[in-house]
């Protein structure tokens, strides 16, 4: 049995339950807040394409396999992955990168795939060269150096499949009349999106970036036939 | 955590038989946070990743076994090495006693512990929510990844962000847990761990088998302090087992997270965390106080 009685001054218990109450309503109001401040600050967020790991499965697959568990990012030796934070336009916890600020530097052992449990990354692929994280475009023809005449080259310079993935392609300077025009070519069935050459982009804003696929293909409704490929078929 | 409760205890069993159990535990849930966090901050990999999927001395896989659970309704079928890593973990926390999880190594449990001591200190009346509640929150979970086909609950996962704050600098976890700061110290006692997160609920789940339990060998010694109540996260769990006498002196209720505060904070030592089945005194003869 308990027969000490704690020596404290009198309380006031319905201005101790109006305090208490007050308070809980504020952490709720504050709580809500919280979460719909968190949504419309999503709706800010920018800072780039983002785009995901080599091998990464197409994104609806990719969400529910991805355990968010950040081996990739950890095992990554250049910090090109990071994981998506909550106001990021891709899901909290997922691996992504932004090609700007840190590409993808193409590790021959490909150490993020193996790093992954899940198979969220695609364990079937070892050759990096079979990597589509992206693919390059040269969004910006009007400010990109090389549209407007120089020889800057720079993308084409690092790409890791030069001459393959980037191509310069001869044309004629129209506005001079006498000069050539070298303009940077990707071919999307060799780009990897690595995004080298939009990190190398000397511009202040790149000219070059690399896109998710599905932002920057098209595709051809079924029904089209393309004559030279069918006749190459047959 | 009652920062009262234990001075009692103190006085009549000394400091370290009054806290020992909370010490070893705050140690447990360091050592889980200092081994993840040791390879990114001194390259001494000893845990990589973090609590949903991790690689231990880049040998032994362990996974979390709801997050695979909700990657398989999602529609997808996880890896092998995901697999074995659940298999592990579920072993494990099957053999031993599912929610010990929650009490000695989920990092949040630092968070609610300290929203419950300061609680505690300021004196603030706070409801205790409904214990069965959380068991709805899972079952959303659950459902949520499948309507969606995506892990959602990861938006928020305190436990996976919290891992991330250490190993990665992420900042954005660090909203969640003063959400839950919050939550708990004005608006729920022990509200998190106690009614929503449905990880603390998956593992009560499994919880039912473990071998580890805490015993009441000494149950007629109780004096009705309610220093264990007072202590305890869960203390519904307490009352049938301490005063049914008809009942097993045994806390079989899967919401009892093993913290062993109830063993610590009682100073007549009616607790002890021992197995399941010990062959103890038979029902008989526990004495029937007048």
């Amino acid at each position: 049995m308990r027969t000490r009685r704690d020596p404290k001054p009198p309380v006031n218990p319905a201005r101790r339950k109006a305090i208490a109450q007050g308070m809980q309503y504020a952490c709720a109001a504050g709580l809500t807040t919280l979460f719909l401040g968190l949504q419309s600050q999503k709706g800010k967020a920018s800072g780039g394409v983002w785009l995901r790991p080599p091998g990464a499965l197409e994104e609806p697959d990719f969400l529910a396999a991805c355990v968010r568990c950040g081996r990739c990012v950890e095992d990554c030796p250049w910090d090109t992955l990071g994981l998506a934070e909550f106001l990021s336009p891709l899901a909290t916890g997922t691996p992504v990168f932004n090609a700007r600020k840190v590409p993808c530097e193409m590790c021959e052992d490909i150490p993020c795939v193996k790093a992954c449990p899940t198979g969220a990354l695609d364990p079937e692929l070892t050759d990096i060269n079979e990597a589509r994280m992206g693919v390059a475009v040269l969004t910006d023809r009007e400010n990109c150096l090389n549209l407007l005449g120089l020889r800057c080259d720079v993308c084409y310079r690092v790409c890791p499949l030069i001459d393959e993935a980037i191509t310069l392609e001869l044309h004629r300077n129209v506005r001079t009349g006498k000069h050539a025009i070298f303009e940077p070519t990707v071919h999307s069935d060799v780009c990897t999106g690595c995004g080298k050459c939009e990190h190398a982009c000397v511009l202040e804003e790149a000219a070059i970036k690399v896109l998710p696929r599905k932002s920057a293909q098209g595709e051809l409704g079924a029904h089209y036939r393309i004559s030279w490929e069918q006749e190459d078929a047959s | 955590m009652n920062p009262g409760v234990s001075q009692k205890a103190i006085q009549a069993k000394g400091f370290w038989r009054a806290q020992r159990w909370l010490l070893l535990r705050r140690l447990s849930q360091v050592l889980v946070l200092a081994m993840f966090a040791s390879g990114p901050w001194l390259g001494v990999w000893i845990l990589k990743g973090n609590l949903s999927a991790s690689l231990l001395l880049d040998t032994v896989p362990l996974s979390d076994p709801l997050t695979l659970l909700q990657s398989m309704v999602a529609g997808h079928w996880p890896a092998t090495m995901a697999l074995v890593g659940g298999a592990i973990v579920l072993a494990i926390y099957l053999l031993l006693g599912g929610r010990l999880f929650c009490s000695w190594v989920c990092p949040v449990n630092l968070v609610t512990d300290a929203a419950s001591w300061t609680r505690h200190r300021l004196n603030l009346p706070t409801r205790p929510g409904n214990p069965k509640g959380r068991y709805a929150v899972l079952a959303g979970v659950l459902l949520g990844a499948a309507a969606t086909g995506s892990l959602v609950w990861e938006w928020v996962n305190p436990i996976t962000l919290s891992i991330r704050v250490i190993t990665l600098g992420s900042l954005t976890g660090l909203w969640m847990l003063l959400a839950i700061f919050l939550f708990d110290l004005v608006i729920r006692r022990d509200g998190w761990c106690g009614t929503l997160c449905p990880v603390g609920s998956f593992y009560a789940l499994v919880n039912r088998f473990g071998w580890l339990k805490i015993r009441l060998p000494a149950r007629e010694k109780c004096d009705d302090c309610m220093a264990c109540y007072k202590a305890c996260p869960e203390p519904q769990v307490i009352k049938i087992p301490l005063k049914d006498i008809g009942a097993e002196p045994v806390i079989r209720d899967p919401a009892c997270t093993l913290c062993g505060r109830c063993v610590d904070v009682c100073p007549e030592n009616v607790f002890e965390i021992g197995s399941r089945r010990k062959a103890s005194e038979p029902l008989q003869t526990v004495e029937i106080k007048p």
